[in-house]
């Protein structure tokens, strides 16, 4: 009976399109699964949302929204009634086209990353042999709509907003993509079903999730930095800063553009969270080998809101980093030690297994993280600050 | 030559065609990092997905990025220039672009002819590529690598303004 309710969906689209000649078989299947993936993310994002506001208001001692529904449930709702019916405003200067087609496009671009994520067993809906290429093509392309949305609206501070956003974005692009790396060397594959199925075994009940193996754990906090940064989440808001730049690079937007942005980050933020699990969480695998009978699309989308609730924890505890310190920690901190962990994971590889690998490659980790800390921390001068400019 | 091929490349031509013949700079820009998508649609439809994917990552990523930060840095997109977009030398630059097509067709065409013949197109995998990658072509690699950082070290230096002293005592 588990069986059946772990592939649930896949007998559903078998079924539905069982009532079609064979030749339209194939391409409405797929269809299907692009509905089902386009009416569950953005009922994950109003849920996120709504985790969002309360959580943040419970850590900020008061209630979230609490009038809408019981306990606020229906907040998302009325904020969807609401940005429908606001007058969509566009400054008299701005470029048209370009101010219309931005939201557009980071929100399709942003969809597109889910293609590849495996979100049960045999639930990918394009299983691709490049499929971590084909997801960080995917977030690459979708910088170059930030500047799209922050440069047409002709304001001085969207713009400034959206080089910032944009600068962000490429400088965490490379610690994202190295951490991925060391994965895609163990497993041997850029396909994320065969990374999933690498993580799938269990040994004396206990998961082989790369999260915890010592350069999985390494890698998986990189990616996590990187992945906040990305999105521009808190403590990277920077672009989006609230009380610097208003609302940054979408300050010009109103109505339902603000509405599609909003999306397209949440979207993002869910996106980059199942990456993560994939990766480093072992994607729909259960945890204990005695709980495999929970469907594993339990399990996927448990993770991901888990790393929601990690998302909205970090937003609620830590101040806002400023832009040259987090360019600083990209370039100069992250990026060496993911390096450091491409190498650990190398030596955990051939070293053959027993504890003589573990203690190695922790201490290795450990011993290079302190001492970058120490050495950035130590060069630190506190005196007046010093710019020199490429001119 | 099927239809999707005719579509993606009548999509690649147009937008470059745009990105030629638009006043304003930054769609230029936009519609040029649309033709990079047209190119990597071209090579995932003949099947290179490593190749397409890493042309969407590497151009429409980066080099479509660093177009429009240079756009914007360098100021010439507030207003659209004064005298049309056509050069005065324009004789001059079209016999230019015909000489380097000829120059670029003929070396096809002529290694076309040299390759064996080949009945099966050869299955390339990540896995093929990061091999050959690592054996036969390492050499290129590193030198290519090399003058990577030759380029950023070099463009970092030519950029900077020296300045004899004062590094300490707030902003310029």
């Amino acid at each position: 009976m588990f069986e059946k309710l772990d592939q649930i969906f896949i007998l559903l689209r078998d079924w539905v399109v069982s009532f079609l000649p064979p030749n339209w078989q194939a391409p409405v299947g797929v269809v299907l699964g692009v509905v089902a993936i386009v009416c569950v993310y953005p009922a994950l994002f109003a849920i996120a949302v709504l985790m969002e506001r309360k959580g943040l208001g419970r850590m900020q001692n008061r209630y979230g929204p609490n009038r809408v529904g019981p306990f606020g449930l229906f907040q998302p709702v009325a904020d969807g009634i609401k940005s429908l019916t606001k007058e969509d405003l566009v400054p008299a200067n701005a470029d048209h086209v370009v101010h219309f087609l931005a939201p557009v496009s980071l929100v399709a671009i942003v969809f597109m990353g889910y293609a590849v994520l495996p979100m049960g067993r045999g639930m990918t809906l394009a299983p691709m042999d490049a499929g971590l290429l084909f997801y960080f093509a995917m977030g690459a392309s979708s910088e170059l709509t930030v500047f799209m949305a922050g440069w047409s609206s002709r304001n001085k501070y969207s713009l400034l907003g959206a080089m910032r956003g944009v600068a962000q974005m490429i400088s965490y692009e490379v610690p994202l993509l190295m951490s991925s790396v060391a994965v895609v060397m163990i497993t041997g594959s850029l396909n994320l079903d065969k990374i999933v199925a690498a993580q799938n075994t269990y040994s004396y009940g206990l998961p082989h999730w790369y999260i915890f193996t010592p350069w999985g754990l390494a890698g998986f906090v990189m990616y996590a930095i990187a992945a906040t940064a990305e999105t521009n989440r808190s403590p990277f808001d920077l672009p989006e800063g609230e009380s610097e730049l208003v609302a940054g690079y979408f300050t010009e937007y109103s109505g339902f553009k603000f509405a599609e942005f909003f999306l397209g980050e949440y979207v993002a933020m869910l996106s980059i969270s199942g990456l993560g699990t994939t990766l480093f969480l072992g994607g729909w695998s259960a945890p204990l080998q005695a709980l495999e009978w929970v469907p594993s699309w339990i399990w996927f989308f448990g993770k991901v809101m888990l790393s929601i609730c990690v998302f909205i924890w970090m937003r609620g505890t830590l101040p806002r980093i400023r832009q040259d310190q987090l360019m600083n920690f990209a370039w100069k901190f992250v990026l060496p030690l993911t390096l450091v962990n491409l190498v650990v994971a190398a030596v955990w590889r051939f070293m053959g297994d027993g504890w003589l690998r573990w203690v190695v490659c922790s201490a290795v980790v450990v011993v290079v993280y302190v001492s970058a800390a120490l050495g950035g921390m130590r060069r630190e001068k506190f005196g007046p600050r010093s710019y020199r400019y490429a001119e | 030559m099927s239809v999707m091929f005719w579509v993606i490349s009548a999509l690649t031509v147009v937008s470059a065609l745009g990105s030629m013949l638009l006043k304003n700079l930054v769609h230029c820009a936009l519609l040029l990092s649309v033709t990079f998508a047209g190119l990597a649609l071209l090579f995932l439809q003949l099947d290179a997905q490593f190749a397409g994917f890493a042309q969407i990552l590497v151009y429409v990523g980066a080099v479509a990025i660093l177009v429009v930060f240079a756009i914007l840095l360098t100021r010439s997109a507030e207003a659209p220039k004064e005298g049309g977009v056509f050069s005065r030398t324009w004789l001059a630059g079209l016999a230019v672009a015909a000489a380097v097509f000829a120059t670029v067709g003929s070396a096809v065409l002529y290694s076309v002819r040299g390759l064996p013949h080949e009945t099966a197109t050869p299955e390339v995998t990540v896995l093929g590529i990061g091999q050959s990658l690592m054996s036969t072509y390492v050499l290129p690699l590193e030198i290519v690598a090399l003058l990577l950082t030759v380029a950023t070290i070099g463009a970092v230096i030519v950029a900077m303004h020296e300045k004899p002293e004062k590094k300490i005592g707030g902003t310029k």
